[in-house]
């Protein structure tokens, strides 16, 4: 009885912080797609500096923690650029946006090149310039591969906006924290629904990995 | 005697240190049927992949309707060929390949449209009409919105070519087109291929190693060895009456 009153309890508590935890998520899994196909592009330009200047981006974003980034941003751009991001929400979006987009752009990359020659060929004997080639031909049989890769990191993203508590945003986490500070003993069960919390939130995007996947073995050449 | 549509002058192409061509010369009449026949690796599809632009030679001259292929006028000096040349020859050109290379996220209509649509501009009702013609007289007007994962062999076979023929080429090129078919679908293909060669007035060029068949179409056999044309004439010269060794050797084995 007491643990059910504990959870009528807890869970509106937790629920505050739904919006937040849910418009980091949308907003930078938006920003890191975005710089995924951007990067993702790029260092496959014919431009050498254009490619190298994407890869060290990709390398120093994927090389190093997300967390320490956050900070950077958070904490050592101001000081030191006297730039200030906006709000603490701006700030999470980008250093997650930053971060994942990194990896994703990896993934833009490989299904690209995955896309068998034999397709380049054919359409280069149906006389498409390069730009058709890509937009007609190569570009919708590789966001077709890229789609269960999409839907693993938009969950990983999920998991990672749980850093955003650091910074002082108002997160799921950061509720669980506030409860279980005020109210020690409580804290197994408090953590608990955090992870139920993420969990329920993570299964519509399980589900579209899910999809994605069954939609990639479809329609692709390799 | 018309100028030839496509002609090749001391052609030679290297792979890294592997010499494939050492000298092609070789003159395509419009509406002529030209069959090449060769053991692997004696560089055959490599011609026509070069007249495909889809590989550069590495020295020599391929002459299309009159214009250097691969090298353009600039102030003064030919040059390599820059890609919106390559294009305004390649127009005239459709090809076929070993593996069909159709598009997998396209039904076997898109695979027809998509290109007169984007390529030549023109308009789309027409553009329909037509490829549902074309893939009609290929045998497959009841398939239109099928994905080619759901065709056989044969089939897509058939569909690379109405998607090659929308496009109106001036010149065909076959490469090794039922090589990758079960025995039993090369039939419905050569068929096909047949019907063009007998009512289109386009030029073909096959690689093949239907033997019979290329001597049954082609009003001109190349036999390619080692990288140079070894033999040519028409089919019974080269094929019946030949006495090249190594030809006789290559036509040997293929007939046990």
């Amino acid at each position: 009885m007491i643990t059910i009153n504990a959870i009528i309890e807890i869970v509106p508590q937790l629920s505050r912080g739904l919006g937040i935890t849910i418009s980091v998520l949308l907003a930078s899994a938006v920003f890191a797609y975005l710089m995924a196909f951007i990067a993702g592009l790029c260092r496959l330009s014919k431009n050498i500096f254009i490619r190298k200047f994407t890869g060290f981006y990709v390398e120093v974003f994927r090389g190093t923690s997300l967390i320490v980034q956050l900070f950077w941003l958070f904490y050592a751009v101001p000081m030191l650029f006297g730039i200030e991001l906006g709000s603490n929400w701006w700030i999470g979006v980008i250093a997650i946006g930053l971060n994942y987009g990194a990896y994703l752009s990896e993934v833009v990359r490989g299904s690209i090149l995955s896309v068998a020659k034999g397709q380049t060929e054919a359409a280069t004997a149906l006389n498409m310039s390069s730009f058709q080639r890509m937009r007609l031909i190569i570009f919708p049989q590789a966001v077709r591969m890229m789609l269960p890769e999409f839907g693993n990191y938009t969950i990983q993203i999920l998991k990672g906006t749980s850093l955003v508590s650091l910074i002082g945003m108002n997160d799921i986490l950061y509720h669980g924290d506030i409860i279980r500070s005020s109210n020690l003993s409580q804290a197994p069960l408090v953590y608990f629904l955090v992870l139920v919390f993420y969990f329920i939130i993570a299964l519509p995007l399980i589900w579209l990995t899910r999809k994605g996947e069954s939609i990639s073995k479809k329609g692709v050449a390799s | 005697m018309t100028e030839p549509i496509v002609k090749f002058q001391d052609v030679h192409k290297s792979f890294g240190d592997t010499q494939v061509l050492k000298g092609i010369n070789l003159d395509i009449n419009s509406a002529e049927k030209v069959a090449v026949i060769g053991p692997s690796g004696s560089g055959k599809t490599t011609i026509i992949r070069m007249l495909m632009t889809l590989e550069e030679p590495t020295s020599g001259d391929i002459i299309v309707g009159g214009t250097n292929l691969w090298k353009m006028e600039k102030k003064g000096q030919m040059v390599r060929a820059n890609e919106k040349h390559l294009r305004e020859i390649r127009g005239d050109i459709g090809m076929v390949f070993q593996h069909f290379n159709l598009f997998p996220h396209m039904t076997i209509l898109e695979n027809c449209m998509t290109a007169p649509i984007h390529v030549k501009k023109e308009a789309k009702e027409e553009v329909r009409d037509r490829s549902i013609q074309m893939l009609d007289r290929v045998g497959l007007g009841d398939k239109l919105n099928n994905y080619p994962s759901q065709l056989s062999g044969g089939q897509k076979q058939r569909v690379a070519m109405a998607r090659a023929l929308v496009m109106r080429p001036k010149i065909m090129l076959f490469d090794e087109v039922t090589s990758a078919l079960d025995p039993e679908l090369v039939g419905e293909v050569l068929e096909v291929i047949r019907d063009i060669a007998k009512n289109d007035d386009m030029a073909m060029v096959l690689v093949t190693h239907e033997m019979d068949f290329a001597l049954d179409i082609a009003d001109k056999v190349l036999f390619l060895d080692e990288g140079v044309i070894a033999e040519q004439g028409t089919a019974s010269q080269v094929i019946e009456h030949s006495t090249n060794e190594r030809l006789q050797e290559f036509l040997h084995r293929f007939r046990k």
